[in-house]
């Protein structure tokens, strides 16, 4: 019997024996490459994180100095390839210097959300009950209030800056990642590695954190990924509205705010950063939608 | 049908491949047979050898990666692969049908019985509505689901699993198939119920022309169905014959394996260890140039065996064999019978005792929680499990074995009665009330190997985290008692670095078994830690935790419904249905009479591989009813094929103590009981009176 045994394992044809963690991830997210709106996605969220990161060198001017020579010519030109708004400041620089207060807010906002939210349906499912109830319905009457009239009542009464975005994101955002979680929790929590992890005594709190919550990773990506888009706009309507990022620091939104009533005329000062809004939205969605075909589910 | 000379089917060096990222997977390398008009030909095997490929590949199901690369493959002669999409439409649910495994997903859910049924010779034949449903009518009649009409305006959800199946095989045989498919049709259906469903099966092959092609991993459905059997290996045909010839003189060392690893009726844990088949199937990916089974073969021969293909031979009229060594294998015989029972009635002291265990589910309904209802999952349960030995809890879905197992470990708590644990009363005591020493004394092993695992975390750090939670070790004790446990479980140590997903389902379920050693408890439950594994594993695991019960002393409590499996390893049994002990006593006394009717008819419906061994079947009609349904009387009641009369369903049946602790709970007097038994099963009862409305009603 013992030899049987031995033998059981030495004909084992598994190849992929022993991977490294982080291998064994990076190999998951090898379709991606074949994937092609997650290729055109991960290009155009590389392109404006380069941007972003390389925006002191790569910035032709400083964003916020005023070329007076161009205020009369503000369109495109050899000086200012992507022209200047009504001060003169150069649109480029601009553009890739407010990219720089997108990915960091965005992001921020996007990972604090997912972890309170992720927090907070862990326990509505794993607990059932009244908990689960009570933080149904809370997330319930957050979500179908009208976001950006609640953004707009907090933020008039606490003040905009960046500390004051993010938490106000990541509280909208957190019960839309809170639903999910629950959903995943109320699944994986009658899985038997869980009974075996109540069996050996383990708390409430390692099983929703190491037994569950690794195995909701996929679909927690993915959702992450859609919500940086959803995100993005957010910030875009805030600084639209004119409670985003105090002004004189370029954000996206703001760039449009200040130009759209210069639209009939030179369309290109409002337009471009649309466009650069526009194009990382759809590049979080692009990947958004490769992560879901490959589902990185358990 | 015009030529009666020409098989129905027929695979002609068929070679199928699937293109995959990693490369090509040959998953057949070159497969000949044919099946004559009217026979009946079974496919057996282990899972990943190819059953279900064959099946997919004549319907030309293959999807976009499955490719027909070399061969033919002929319906009535006509090539397959020459059919255009009008010519697959016109021969596929019309001259072959296929029937799968899991009926629901086979019957679409927002249409009627009838409906459906109807729309097969509407479409396929062009006939009016009313000739269809007159048809339909009557093969629902021809399957024996009773009150067809009634039948025939419910929807899927409404019936029990075995009517979905019978609807199925209504709706293959409408359409008067030249081929019927059958893929595992009896494999997620109880045993009472695989055993009417393969007796109605029998018997419509009887009047029906069709040929069959039965793919079974159940040696024993295969032998009471079909005439000609192959089993494959890898793709390959490695033997093939009749029925009689392959299961009573099997050639190939692949077919005796797979017979000596089948725990009969006959065989128990003292005759012999259970023979398993070492190792798994090897990967398409990577071919072997020689035998296919060559690595896991006893008698394979370096050289010989392993570097050019073998070629079938014919050994007698209607059985080939595809092993190069077959005139020089010694004699099969059927593994050691029974000679019989040595396991005594000798009773130990009680590790487990339960008294009076009850356990009732509370079902809200509505939004408001009113009207509910409940449901009585164990009602009065009575058993003891003896210090070091086994104790078998057997019975079908839904007669609360495994909310017993659920009470014993703590998972769910029990709503009346006691479990003595060693003076510890723990039935009423959840898991988060038990202290870690008792936690340690009692662990469990799960039923479904894919889900034991969780798949984010390594083997070792399974294994270590119970170490350190249940004795408190050190991280590097716990990696030190790691390799130590592994070892037990004849794993070797670098297991401990791989994840899940890298394992097959045996290896996960020996994982599973050295997570529960890990506190060195006194008490194992295994909640049917076999039933999703292949034979071949399974014996490996059984003999596993034979070995480890044996070396440490611990008491085993052991779910199944398989009876063979029970009776292989129990020292004592318990029979449940509907949350109720029918029959409890020494396994000795369990497998012979006088039975509760219901223990007869499960052991009756047992389906063995030996072509000789058909004996007249006790066949149940339908399923058991609801378990929320009220009972006044004995429980089997509606099913009993002995019932005597009224006082079995107004009066619950009396516990008769027949010798030692054998009791049997029946309203017939054991004496009769074993006159009726030893004359014969009872004669079927005339119609079947299992209330359609079961769902409806409760």
């Amino acid at each position: 019997m013992t030899v049987e045994g031995k033998i059981d394992l030495l004909a084992a044809p598994d190849r992929r024996a022993v991977p490294g963690i982080g291998f064994a991830w990076l190999r998951r997210l090898a379709p991606l490459l074949e994937s092609i709106p997650a290729m055109i996605g991960i290009a155009l969220i590389l392109f404006w994180v380069l941007g972003a990161a390389l925006a002191p060198w790569l910035a032709p001017y400083p964003p916020n100095a005023s070329d007076l020579k161009a205020l009369a010519h503000p369109t495109p030109s050899a000086a200012h390839w992507f022209g200047t708004d009504h001060l003169g400041r150069d649109i480029l620089s601009r553009v890739l210097w407010g990219a720089r207060t997108v990915l960091t807010v965005a992001p921020i906002a996007v990972l604090g959300a997912t972890a309170f939210g992720s927090l907070v349906g862990l326990c509505a499912g794993y607990y059932r009950g009244w908990i689960d109830l009570v933080i149904t319905r809370i997330s319930d009457i957050v979500l179908s209030f009208p976001v950006i009239i609640l953004y707009m009542i907090i933020l008039a009464m606490y003040g905009s800056s960046a500390i004051n975005i993010i938490a106000v994101i990541t509280l909208t955002k957190a019960p839309i990642i809170a639903r999910i979680v629950r959903g995943i929790t109320l699944e994986l929590r009658e899985r038997e590695y869980v009974a075996a992890a109540k069996m050996r005594g383990e708390s409430a709190l390692y099983i929703m954190l190491v037994e569950i919550l690794p195995n909701a990773r996929g679909p927690l990506i993915v959702e992450m990924c859609l919500r940086m888009g959803y995100t993005i706009i957010t910030i875009g309507v805030l600084g639209f509205l004119g409670i985003g990022l105090p002004p004189p620091d370029p954000d996206w939104g703001g760039m449009v705010k200040d130009t759209y009533g210069m639209m009939s005329v030179w369309p290109h000062m409002s337009l471009i950063p649309c466009a650069a809004i526009s194009s990382l939205v759809i590049g979080f969605n692009l990947l958004s939608i490769g992560l879901r075909e490959i589902g990185l589910r358990d | 049908m015009t030529d009666r000379e020409t098989p129905i089917l027929e695979f002609d060096g068929a070679r199928i491949s699937f293109f995959l990222r990693a490369g090509e997977a040959n998953v057949i390398p070159g497969l000949s047979f044919a099946i004559k008009p009217r026979e009946a030909l079974g496919l057996v095997g282990e899972s990943g050898c190819g059953k279900s490929t064959v099946a997919l590949a004549i319907m030309r199901y293959l999807g976009r990666a499955g490719r027909l690369t070399a061969g033919r493959i002929l319906f009535q002669g006509r090539d397959m692969a020459e059919l255009d999409a009008a010519g697959l439409r016109a021969v596929r649910g019309r001259r072959i049908a296929m029937i799968y495994q899991d009926p629901m997903s086979s019957l679409n859910p927002v249409m009627t019985i009838g409906r459906q049924l109807m729309e097969v010779p509407m479409i396929h034949e062009a006939i009016g509505a009313d000739e269809a449903r007159a048809r339909a009518l009557a093969m629902l009649g021809e399957v024996k689901l009773p009150d067809a009409a009634a039948i025939f305006e419910r929807y899927p959800h409404q019936l029990s699993g075995g009517q979905q199946q019978r609807i199925v095989i209504a709706m293959a045989l409408i359409a008067r198939p030249a081929l019927l498919i059958m893929d595992e049709p009896t494999t997620g259906l109880d045993v009472t119920v695989e055993a009417a469903v393969l007796d109605l099966v029998r018997e419509l092959r009887q009047r029906h022309e069709s040929a069959i092609l039965f793919i079974s991993h159940n040696l024993g459905t295969v032998a009471q169905i079909c005439d000609r059997v192959g089993v494959m290996y890898a793709g390959e045909l490695v033997e093939d014959g009749t029925v009689r010839n392959v299961f009573s003189a099997p050639r190939h060392p692949y077919t005796r394996g797979l017979l000596d690893c089948l725990p009969t009726l006959g065989r128990d844990k003292h005759s012999a260890a259970l023979r398993s088949i070492p190792g798994q199937v090897g990967s398409p990916l990577a071919r072997l140039p020689g035998c296919a089974f060559a690595p896991r073969c006893g008698f394979a021969e370096p050289g010989r065996c392993t570097t050019a293909p073998i070629a079938p031979r014919e050994l007698a009229a209607d059985h080939r064999v595809q092993c190069v060594r077959v005139a020089e294998l010694p004699e099969w015989r059927h593994p050691p019978g029974d000679g019989g029972d040595d396991r005594g009635e000798a009773t130990g002291p009680a590790a487990l005792t339960m008294r009076g265990l009850g356990k009732i589910y509370h079902q809200s309904q509505g939004v408001f929680g009113g009207g509910g209802r409940s449901i009585a999952a164990l009602r009065d349960v009575e058993l003891v499990a003896e210090r070091g030995r086994t104790l078998a809890i057997v019975g079908e879905s839904g007669c609360g074995k495994s909310t017993l197992a659920r009470i014993l470990s703590g998972l769910q708590s029990a709503s009346a009665g006691t479990v003595d644990l060693d003076g510890t009363a723990i039935g009423g005591l959840a898991i988060d009330r038990r202290t870690t020493a008792l936690k340690r004394r009692l662990q469990m092993v799960f039923q479904n190997p894919d889900s034991t695992l969780n798949p984010s975390h390594s083997v070792g750090y399974a294994i270590e985290r119970a170490l350190r939670r249940l004795k408190g070790l050190t991280a590097a004790q716990a990696r030190r008692q790691t390799g130590r446990l592994l070892d037990t479980v004849k794993l070797s140590g670098d297991f401990a670095r791989r994840r899940p997903h890298q394992l097959s389902g045996g290896q996960k379920q020996r994982v599973a078994i050295a997570r529960a050693l890990a506190g060195d408890p006194e008490i194992i439950l295994a909640d049917e830690p076999v039933s999703a594994l292949d034979v071949s594993v399974q014996a490996a695991i059984i003999n596993l935790l034979t070995e480890v019960q044996a070396a440490r002393g611990a008491t085993l409590v052991f779910i199944s419904h398989d009876l063979a499996v029970v009776r292989y390893l129990a020292d004592s049994v318990a029979v449940m249905y509907l949350g109720h002990v029918v029959e409890f006593g020494p396994a000795a006394a369990i497998f012979a009479p006088p039975w509760h009717p219901y223990t007869e008819a499960l052991l009756s419906a047992v389906p063995e591989p030996d072509p000789d061994a058909r004996r007249d079947r006790i066949v149940l009609d339908g399923a058991p009813p609801s378990a929320a349904a009220i009972q006044r009387g004995c429980p089997f009641a509606t099913r009993c094929p002995r019932k005597i009369g009224a006082i079995c369903d107004d009066t619950p049946p009396p516990e008769q103590l027949i010798a030692g602790t054998h009791r049997i709970a029946c309203h017939i007097p054991a004496a009769e009981l074993v006159a009726l038994q030893e004359a014969g099963p009872p004669s079927a009862r005339p119609a079947s009176t299992e209330p359609i409305d079961r769902v409806l009603a409760s």
